[in-house]
């Protein structure tokens, strides 16, 4: 199959690219440039003019909920929704039930996203057998199995020992582990950022300390152990501080945000929107801010949907009896968009926070649209105004606090490997 | 950012009861006034007035309480409203049943109001959210959140007490945190315009947030009770000590308990004040719980009288000058 996209300004952080040009695709990689490969015949023409082609979006954090809660989505319903949001590339946390502890769940989970075919599925392998942070699973063998990474989800790892342990025997075999810095004791019960607006609402805290003080116990792993660790979604300000020290330090560590962190604080949480229910906790403006700085200065390499799918119940209680997280794939691109938009980024150093940035956490060859690499390709029309509506999500979970706001730019085309992911319904080009 | 305050209506009126913040003076000097006009009904022969003759006013607890829905009850009986006690244990809305189904089921009895309490912090705000728009909902305390009713009857008492509160000094000590009648305390006492609140107690009861409420904290007692008018005393839950939040109850005590010699230290004309049921021994002596600066009792008979006037005002009756509330 062989596919031209034609006239888009193509836009390539990882290649320094920012002009106008035809992308030729052949054989699902990018075949030329510019100029048509020699005897180059289309089977396929898509218009992109006026449009921006960039590399497929690779999101580092996505549940899919299959195996498990396929009453909350499924590997059908969550990858077409990040299809139609742009994505080609997307990593699904062990927390599935059952867990990604055996290569079965691991390949269970592959198999079922070949046969969708819509976006490259990476599983993250179980950190720890069943996620109790007593014994270490079998990381060479799941990474055998197609386990990206290693991480214990949410799910605390209290004895240091253990956790040391983990790290040692990761850096053994070159594995990145994914933490999610929680103090499981410090966060205990709470379901808001511990400050004046969580104080006000009656709601549970979660100190900013719950957040560093893991942070300090794993760096200080780090430098003892060698492992390459990769923060996720972090939500602090003092959080990307020791972050950015421990990079000027030479340690191997980089992080993530969820882009919803960029975007909304405690303030949102005034009337108690269960939308706005997320873990690690919506933070002050303060910590939005040097978020945004920490995406800008580059501490924060990657943004990240953190998507996590619904069912309506689980959304429809008193706050704190609801669960947490935001049905997000489709605003992942939207929502980063808006930062070039605020005057935070150029609009290629967004693109790089959503593809080359989070290729190169994985290590992965993707994320770019050089030559004889992956045709994974987002297409988006800057100009289209649009805004997201129940009925217009693609995604099982409705639960987004995003609904009714109005966004510039849209997905018109994915494609995962030359081949069409998503196309826009009569995207009337 | 000016939000929608849920609990009024197009006109301005309280249409739901959930909490006194965002609430402006008049609308709580009004819920005051009216329960003034009620005191006298209890010295009547006759206790029982009709302005709620064919009203159903349902009490919804999933939390127990027996002082906060008996007066409650009573209010909306000397109402004249029919009134039903639905007691639910937590447990049974997680054995099926959503809290919104239940919703729905009581609607279709035709009821006109809502008295919730709930161990989650917003409850109120989430029933109030999903009824018939004819329905009113009362918080009768949500988790850590609010107790607004609480805190009106405790105005009620100080103003009965002390006249005006412009110039009053208020202590709160104890639990703070975990208090969702201090927090509705707090906003009424600065909505009515209080010169001072403090609040006293340790920092694992007071976090340092508490001063954006508009309050001055203080640690010790005996420098946080100098020279005020009323002190407000907080339970202190026992599970707090299983916690690491306070090492005993007898330290407790010794510290933030309410004695003689503490009180000493307040105004002399200073009146005690303590939501209930109380933990003799714990946050309060026995000798100043009965003592003559005590006004416990008092508490809950005012409770009565401010839950009428809640309730009638939420069913539309008009007391005074409501009409300028919205301005």
């Amino acid at each position: 199959m062989k596919i031209l996209i034609k006239g888009g300004r193509i836009i390539d952080p990882a290649n320094k690219l920012d002009a106008q040009h035809d992308l030729f695709i052949d054989k699902g990689l990018i075949a030329a440039i510019g100029q048509a490969p020699d005897g180059f015949s289309a089977d396929q023409v898509i218009d992109a003019s006026g449009q921006i082609v960039i590399p497929g979006l690779i999101d580092l954090q996505a549940r899919l909920r299959e195996p498990g809660q396929e009453h909350k989505g499924t590997i059908e319903s969550e990858t077409r929704a990040a299809a139609s949001g742009g994505i080609t590339t997307l990593c699904c946390p062990p927390d599935t039930i059952p867990i990604i502890d055996t290569p079965a769940v691991a390949k269970l989970i592959l198999e079922r996203a070949k046969q969708t075919n819509r976006v490259h599925v990476l599983p993250i392998g179980a950190l720890t057998t069943g996620l109790k942070g007593e014994h270490l699973s079998e990381m060479h063998t799941l990474h055998e199995a197609g386990c990206i990474a290693f991480s214990n989800s949410d799910a605390p790892i209290s004895n240091t020992l253990v956790l040391r342990r983990a790290m040692e025997y990761a850096a053994s075999h070159g594995l990145t582990l994914f933490m999610h810095a929680n103090d499981k004791w410090l966060a205990q019960g709470g379901v808001a950022h511990e400050g004046p607006v969580g104080l006000r609402l009656g709601l549970a805290g979660i100190p900013e300390s719950a957040e560093t003080v893991e942070v300090a116990r794993i760096l200080a792993l780090v430098e003892q152990t060698g492992a390459r660790v990769h923060f996720g979604q972090l939500s602090t300000g003092r959080a990307v501080e020791m972050l950015q020290r421990a990079r000027q330090r030479g340690l191997p560590v980089s992080a993530d945000v969820a882009v919803h962190q960029l975007h909304l604080t405690e303030m949102d949480l005034l009337d108690y929107n269960s939308y706005c229910h997320v873990l690690p906790p919506l933070r002050s403006q303060r910590d939005r801010d040097a978020l945004r700085s920490g995406l800008k200065d580059g501490t924060i390499i990657a943004i990240c949907s953190d998507h996590q799918p619904h069912d309506v119940d689980a959304k429809q209680a008193p706050f704190a009896d609801t669960e947490a997280g935001i049905s997000a794939v489709e605003t992942l691109l939207p929502l980063t968009l808006r930062l070039v938009d605020d005057g935070l980024l150029e609009l290629s150093e967004a693109i790089a926070k959503l593809s080359h940035g989070p290729a190169k956490i994985l290590g992965l060859n993707a994320g770019h649209l050089g030559l004889d690499g992956r045709a994974d390709v987002c297409i988006f029309d800057p100009d289209t105004h649009w805004s997201l509506q129940e009925d217009n999500m693609q995604s099982q979970g409705k639960n987004s606090p995003f609904l009714a706001w109005d966004f510039k730019g849209q997905v018109t085309h994915t494609l995962r490997a030359g081949r069409l992911s998503y196309q826009k319904p009569e995207s009337g080009r | 950012m000016k939000r929608h305050n849920i609990q009024l209506n197009e006109a301005g009126e309280l249409h739901h009861f959930l909490d006194v913040e965002g609430l402006k003076r008049e609308l709580l000097v009004n819920i005051l006034d009216a329960a003034e006009s009620f005191t006298s009904v209890k010295a009547q022969q006759v206790k029982k007035v009709p302005l709620l003759r064919g009203k159903a006013i349902v009490n919804l607890f999933f939390e127990p309480s027996t002082r906060t829905r008996n007066t409650f009850e009573l209010a909306a009986k000397r109402l004249s409203a029919d009134t039903l006690n639905v007691n639910i244990s937590t447990s049974a809305t997680s054995k099926g049943e959503t809290l919104l189904d239940m919703l729905n089921n009581l609607e279709a009895m035709h009821c006109d109001m809502f008295v919730v309490r709930h161990a989650q912090s917003g409850a109120a705000h989430f029933i109030a959210q999903h009824v018939a728009p004819h329905i009113s909902v009362i918080n009768a305390g949500d988790g850590s959140h609010a107790h607004p009713t609480q805190a009106m009857l405790d105005m009620f008492t100080i103003r009965r007490h002390k006249g005006a509160f412009a110039d009053l000094k208020v202590a709160i000590v104890g639990d703070i945190l975990h208090s969702r009648v201090a927090r509705s305390q707090i906003h009424a006492l600065t909505t009515l315009g209080v010169t001072e609140v403090r609040v006293i107690g340790p920092k694992t009861l007071i976090p340092d947030d508490t001063a954006s409420l508009g309050v001055h904290i203080y640690h010790d007692i005996w420098e946080g009770l100098r020279d005020v008018d009323v002190v407000i005393m907080l339970r202190l839950q026992k599970e707090r000590m299983s916690g690491a939040l306070l090492p005993s109850e007898h330290e407790y005590f010794k510290l933030y308990g309410l004695s003689p010699e503490k009180l000493a230290i307040a105004k002399p004309d200073a009146i005690v004040m303590h939501p209930g049921p109380i933990n003799r021994g714990v946050e309060i002596s026995s000798e100043v719980a009965d003592g003559p600066q005590s006004v416990i009792l008092e508490q809950v008979s005012n409770g009565i009288a401010v839950r009428m006037a809640v309730m009638s005002i939420l069913m539309g009756q008009t007391f005074g000058k409501e009409k300028g509330a919205s301005e």
